[in-house]
C-alpha cells in the first residue's frame, strides 16, 4: 500500500522550466512518476519535453486533474506558490526550496492547517515510494521497495539510511524528508500516523537532527500511539551548541534541542536508538531479525 | 544575522521603544567624551555578538570622564570569553556607552516564532535581567507566553493582560505602545528573535528598555536592504565568510580531520561518524547541491589553511549532485590547490561508478572508502597516533560485532 504517494499519483511542477525544476521533473518522470503538467508564469502554452506548461495552478488543474504538486520556485515566491497550489484546491504539496522566510512560513502554516493540506517541507527532498512514485531530487536507485518507513528532517541523510537498508536486503514501503527548516509542513508525528496504519509498513526509521523538539515530540506519540517497532537516529551529537549547522533549523539553544534531549525521551517511548550512524543498516537487520523475528 | 545592541536599540528606538540615552565608542577617547555629555555615573557595555559578556566583565560602570577612558582602555582589544564563543573569545571593537539609569524592578520581554505551533509568540515575565531559561527552570508559574495568530496580529485583550500580569497599570500607555510597536518591528524587519532583557521600571515609573537584542532572519536578509548594511563583518570568522561568498556552508571547530560533504544533515552525521571512531572534525563543511571544480577548491583552501588538520574526508552522496562531477571538480580543484594531507573520499549514489573509476585513474593518491564507517576508520588511522593503532582496530572489531 505504502502512504500518500502511490503510481497513481499525478503530478505538476511548480517553477518546471527552471533548471533544477526541469532536471528533476525528468528525472521523476523517467522513475515512473506521472509528470502531468508544469507551471512558470509567463511560460504558458510551451513544453519540457512533452510536459504541458501552464501559466497558473489553476489552470494546470483544469487541464491536468493532477493531485500533488512538486514545488521549485525560488524563495521570494515559493510561499506564494505554496499557497497557489492550496488555491487551486491541491491537497499534497512538495516544496523543496530552501531559503524561505520563516514569517512567510508563518502564514503558509496557517493557511495549511485550516485547509488541511499535507505539505512536505519546505527545504526537504520530497516524498517516494520505491517503484511507484518519486516526488523530489532523491536518487531513485537507491531505494528498494520494502517494508521500513523512513521519516528525515535531512535530505543526504535521508539517502544514506534508505542506502544502508537497500544493502543489507531490506527495502522500503515509503520515504520522505520533512524539510530542515525552523517551520515545515508536516510533523514525524503526521507520518508516524500514517505508517502505524499502513500494512506495508513493518518498521519504522526516524532520521531526525539537533534543534527544536520535534523528536520528542514524536517519542511521546510514539510511546502511546505506535505499536510497530521504531529506530532513530539523530545527527549533530558532536556540533557545537549555539551554531546553525547549515539547516536553518539545526541550532542548540540553551538546553533545548540537544541530541541527549532527544535520545532520552525516545528511549523512553520504547525507540531503537541508532548512536553511529554507520551502523543504522546493520542494527535494523540485526534487530528486526533478532528481535522481533523477521524472516529476512 | 545578529545585530549589536547598540543596532537594536537604534531598531528599537525608531518604533518608540524608550530606550537609555548613549553613543558608541570607537576609542577610548569617544568614551571619555560621550560620558562627558551623558553625566555620570555612566555603564560602558561591550558591543559583541554572543552572550554572557556581562560575566565575562564585558560591562563596566564608570563614575568620571577619566575612569570612562580608562575602563575604555582597558576594554577596547581585550577578548571576551564567553560560553558560547568558545576559548578563542572574541574581540572588543565598540563600546556602547550609556547614563546608568535608575531600576525600580527588571521585567523580561521577547517575541520570537515557536517552531512547533509555526506562530510568533510573546514571552514576558516580572522577572527579568536574569537569563530566560534560569527563570523557566526556577520559576515556571512567572512566566507568560502568548501565541499571536499572524491573521489578526497581537491583539489589544493579549496586551492587557501583560499589562496586569506585569503589574504595569501605571504604566498602561507606555506599555501599550512598546509592544505593539515591536511586534510591529519584528514582522517589518523579518525578526526571528526580538529581545528585552531588562525592560526596567525606572524610580521615575517610566519604562525604558535597557538591554536589547534583535536576530534577524537569514532567509530574509534579501527583501530588508537597510538590516543587511548592518552587517558587522569584523565579528565573523574571516574563512567562515570566505566560505559564504563561495556559496559554502563552513563552520570551523577544534579536530584534525577536515570534512567536505554534501548536504548539511550528512555533514552532521560525518562529523558523529568521526566522533565515534575516535577522530576529531576540524570543521562543518556543507558544499551544497552546486559541487563546481571552484567551490571544491575554494573548500580545500580554506580547510587546508588550519595547520591542524591531518586528512581530509571527502564524504559525498549524490542526489541532485552526481558522482562523476564531483569527481572532476575534485580533480580540476586539486590542479590549483596544493593538498598535501592524506585524501579520503566515498563517493555514492546518483553515477557513483564513473566518480570512482575518475579518481583511480588519476593517478592521485586517494584512499576510496565504500561506505561512511569504512571511511571514518580509513581516516582515524592516519590521524591517530601510532601507538594508539592496536587499540582503534580493536574497539572497530567490538563494535562491529
Amino acid at each position: 500500500m505504502a502512504i500518500a504517494v502511490y503510481k497513481t499519483s499525478r503530478v505538476i511542477v511548480q517553477g518546471i522550466t527552471g533548471k533544477e525544476g526541469r532536471y528533476h521533473a525528468l528525472a521523476c518522470r523517467d522513475y515512473g512518476t506521472k509528470v502531468v503538467g508544469g507551471v512558470t508564469p509567463g511560460k504558458g502554452g510551451s513544453d519540457v519535453d512533452g510536459i504541458p506548461v501552464f501559466n497558473t495552478v489553476e489552470e494546470a488543474v483544469q487541464k491536468t486533474n493532477p493531485n500533488v504538486s512538486l514545488i521549485f520556485v525560488p524563495p521570494p515566491f515559493a510561499a506564494d506558490a505554496i499557497l497557489e497550489a492550496v488555491g487551486s484546491g491541491i491537497k499534497i504539496i512538495v516544496c523543496i526550496t530552501e531559503g524561505i522566510p520563516v514569517l512567510d512560513m508563518v502564514k503558509v502554516k496557517r493557511v495549511i492547517e485550516k485547509e488541511g493540506i499535507i505539505l512536505i517541507g519546505p527545504n526537504c527532498p520530497g516524498i517516494i515510494t520505491p517503484d511507484a512514485s518519486k516526488i523530489g531530487i532523491m536518487p531513485g536507485h537507491i531505494f528498494k521497495r520494502g517494508s521500513i518507513g523512513i521519516i528525515s528532517r535531512s535530505g543526504t541523510l535521508l539517502y544514506e539510511t534508505a542506502d544502508q537498508i537497500s544493502k543489507v536486503g531490506l527495502g522500503q514501503s515509503t520515504c520522505l524528508g520533512i524539510g530542515g527548516d525552523p517551520i515545515v509542513g508536516t510533523d514525524y508525528i503526521f507520518w508516524l500516523e500514517r505508517f502505524e496504519q499502513d500494512p506495508e509498513t513493518e518498521a519504522i526509521m526516524i532520521v531526525g537532527e539537533i534543534g527544536g523538539d520535534a523528536e520528542e515530540k514524536a517519542a511521546e506519540y510514539i510511546k502511546a500511539h505506535v505499536t510497530k517497532p521504531v529506530f532513530a537516529f539523530v545527527a549533530g551529537a558532536s556540533a557545537p551548541k549555539g551554531r546553525r549547522m547549515g539547516h536553518a533549523g539545526a541550532i542548540i539553544m540553551g538546553k533545548k534541542g540537544t541530541v541527549e534531549s532527544k535520545y532520552n525521551a525516545l528511549k523512553e517511548a520504547g525507540v531503537h536508538i541508532i548512536e553511529n550512524p554507520g551502523y543504522i543498516g546493520e542494527t535494523i537487520y540485526k534487530t528486526l531479525k533478532e528481535k522481533y523475528h523477521f524472516s529476512i | 544575522m545578529k545585530l549589536h545592541e547598540y543596532q537594536a536599540k537604534e531598531l528599537m528606538s525608531q518604533y518608540e521603544v524608550p530606550i537609555p540615552e548613549g553613543r558608541v565608542a570607537y576609542f577610548p577617547y569617544d568614551a571619555w567624551m560621550v560620558a562627558m555629555e551623558l553625566g555620570f555615573p555612566v555603564v560602558l557595555k561591550a558591543q559583541v555578538l554572543t552572550g554572557g559578556r556581562g560575566k565575562a566583565g564585558g560591562v563596566k560602570i564608570a563614575k568620571t570622564a577619566d575612569e570612562a577612558r580608562d575602563i575604555a582602555q582597558e576594554l577596547f582589544g581585550k577578548t571576551l570569553v564567553t560560553a558560547q564563543t568558545g576559548p578563542q573569545g572574541v574581540k572588543v571593537r565598540k563600546l556602547l556607552v550609556e547614563k546608568v539609569s535608575s531600576i525600580k524592578r527588571e521585567l523580561y520581554f521577547s517575541i520570537t516564532i515557536d517552531r512547533t505551533i509555526g506562530k510568533p509568540v510573546v514571552i514576558a515575565s516580572k522577572r527579568g535581567g536574569m537569563s530566560i531559561e534560569e527563570v523557566s527552570e526556577l520559576y515556571p508559574e512567572d512566566i507568560i507566553k502568548i501565541p499571536i495568530d499572524p491573521a489578526v496580529g497581537f491583539l489589544p485583550y493579549q496586551i492587557r493582560r501583560l499589562k496586569y500580569d506585569l503589574d504595569l497599570v501605571e504604566q498602561e500607555k507606555e506599555i501599550s505602545r512598546i509592544v505593539s510597536n515591536l511586534y510591529k518591528l519584528f514582522m517589518d524587519k523579518d525578526c526571528s528573535l526580538l529581545e528585552m532583557n531588562p525592560l526596567v521600571v525606572t524610580d521615575t515609573n517610566h519604562l525604558v528598555a535597557l538591554d536589547a537584542k534583535i536576530e534577524i532572519d537569514d532567509n530574509a536578509i534579501f527583501r530588508r536592504k537597510e538590516i543587511a548594511k548592518m552587517r558587522d563583518l569584523t565579528e565573523y570568522d574571516p574563512d567562515e565568510l570566505e566560505a559564504r561568498f563561495a556559496g559554502l556552508n563552513f563552520i570551523k571547530l577544534d579536530g584534525d580531520i577536515g570534512c567536505m560533504v554534501n548536504g548539511a544533515g550528512l555533514a552532521m552525521a560525518t562529523m558523529d561518524v568521526i566522533k565515534f571512531a575516535g577522530g576529531n572534525p576540524a570543521n562543518f563543511l556543507d558544499v551544497g547541491g552546486e559541487a563546481t571544480p571552484d567551490t571544491i577548491a575554494k573548500g580545500f583552501e580554506i580547510i587546508t589553511r588550519d595547520p591542524k588538520v591531518k586528512a581530509i574526508f571527502i564524504n559525498i552522496f549524490g542526489g541532485i549532485v552526481r558522482c562523476d562531477k564531483v569527481a572532476n571538480g575534485i580533480l580540476q580543484a586539486l590542479k590549483t590547490v596544493e593538498v598535501k594531507v592524506p585524501i579520503v573520499v566515498r563517493l555514492t549514489g546518483m553515477n557513483k561508478e564513473e566518480g570512482m573509476e575518475m579518481l583511480k585513474n588519476s593517478g592521485l593518491a586517494f584512499s576510496v572508502a565504500q561506505d561512511i564507517k569504512e571511511a571514518a576508520h580509513m581516516i582515524t588511522q592516519i590521524t591517530k597516533p601510532k601507538k594508539e593503532e592496536n587499540q582503534t582496530t580493536k574497539e572497530t572489531n567490538k563494535k562491529e560485532k
